[in-house]
């Protein structure tokens, strides 16, 4: 199980976090541009997928895969939003982005004073505990280019 | 007599304890903070046999636990010191109010990390869930009361609040509702969560009543953040 990158977003949709561990391709647009694309699609698709749903359920995960790599989506009842780019094997990410959040999210960025809400993570000690819990969850592959 | 000078949060307080020992036991112990409008914070404690023989174990401290008496105290210099910083006493009820809002915001996603409840989908359910959270944070059970018609509004009733458990308020402060951080966290913690809620508190053993009452009421419920140019 190989993880692409991670986005973080608020419940404003700005993006707080981005972080990457296996991108092999260079990005066409910068950060910011690239966190509202995602986040634009990830409203757009939720709201589809809630008006075309057969069945009555509303879910705060999905995912999507096309042949290469498959996007997670979870999203916690106060708004935050987490996109994550996986590989194609690789299950229970929905409880990989849920401890996240709760482990790493709520520990060091809702109880830090210093981080204040909407705008960017600066903390270099949520940085670290997010590599940490993203190394140790599952066997995470770097590919040298 | 033994005199203690404690600088807790930025206020100082002299801090005057009065035992008197007989042999095995404390007996009173009279703790006065006192300075211009302050409250009267008196405690007595009787510490028994019993509980000398089992401070002989070894007490091992969680560390996310804080002994109450601490916060209680810690609550009480915070609204003294904006007692003194603001001449008004209802800014103070407003300023208490907004600590309490932004305590709420961060506070809900720990209740959202810890107990992985979904949204709720009316106000008893709401309801359940401060409920709940009372009973995770502070270790209080409110009762459920008081339900309006359409079940728009309820009130929740304490015994007895944390914070209020050592206080006496002066004249000075009759207006002072000093437990006015509780409705500012309700609020925050509903909004984040998308209800809008207002909540007040009706009556506070402070003033004589002898509960406290904090009335919940559902305004609307707020629609997720759309980016601009979308729908």
């Amino acid at each position: 199980m190989t993880i692409h990158n991670l986005y973080i977003f608020d419940r404003n949709g700005i993006l707080v976090y981005y972080g990457e561990w296996n991108r092999k391709k260079v990005p066409s647009m910068s950060k910011e541009e690239e966190g509202k694309l995602v986040y634009g699609m990830i409203i757009s698709l939720r709201g589809v997928i809630e008006k075309v749903s057969p069945l009555d359920i509303k879910d705060n995960s999905f995912h999507y895969r096309t042949s290469k790599y498959k996007m997670n989506f979870w999203e916690s009842p106060s708004g935050v939003k987490f996109v994550m780019n996986t590989d194609l094997n690789s299950p229970n990410v929905k409880e990989l982005l849920r401890s996240i959040y709760t482990q790493v999210y709520v520990e060091y960025v809702v109880k830090n004073p210093l981080c204040v809400q909407g705008e960017f993570i600066n903390s270099e000690l949520f940085a670290q505990k997010l590599d940490e819990v993203i190394k140790a969850s599952l066997s995470y592959t770097s590919r040298t280019v | 007599m033994v005199k203690q000078v404690r600088q807790i949060s930025g206020v100082s307080c002299t801090v005057q304890l009065s035992k008197r020992i007989l042999s095995d036991r404390i007996v009173a112990g009279t703790v006065r903070i006192h300075g211009p409008n302050f409250f009267w914070l008196k405690r007595r404690s009787q510490l028994d046999n019993a509980r000398k023989m089992s401070r002989q174990t070894a007490r091992i401290a969680d560390p996310k636990k804080v002994n109450s008496e601490l916060f209680t105290l810690t609550y009480g210099a915070l609204v003294s010191q904006l007692v003194r910083d603001y001449e008004s006493v209802d800014d103070v009820n407003k300023h208490l109010e907004r600590i309490g809002y932004n305590i709420g915001i961060r506070l809900i996603e720990d209740f959202l990390a810890r107990t992985n409840f979904p949204r709720c989908h009316d106000m008893r359910d709401a309801a359940d869930k401060i409920q709940q959270a009372f009973k995770l944070y502070l270790g209080l059970s409110p009762g459920i009361s008081n339900w309006s018609n359409g079940n728009e509004e309820f009130s929740l009733t304490f015994e007895s609040t944390p914070f209020a458990e050592f206080v006496e308020l002066p004249d000075s402060c009759s207006n002072l509702k000093y437990g006015n951080i509780l409705p500012g966290v309700v609020r925050g913690a509903c909004e984040m969560v998308q209800m809008e809620v207002q909540s007040w508190i009706i009556q506070d053993t402070l003033k004589g009543d002898n509960i406290t009452e904090l009335r919940i009421r559902f305004i609307k419920k707020l629609e997720d953040a759309i980016p601009a140019g979308e729908d």
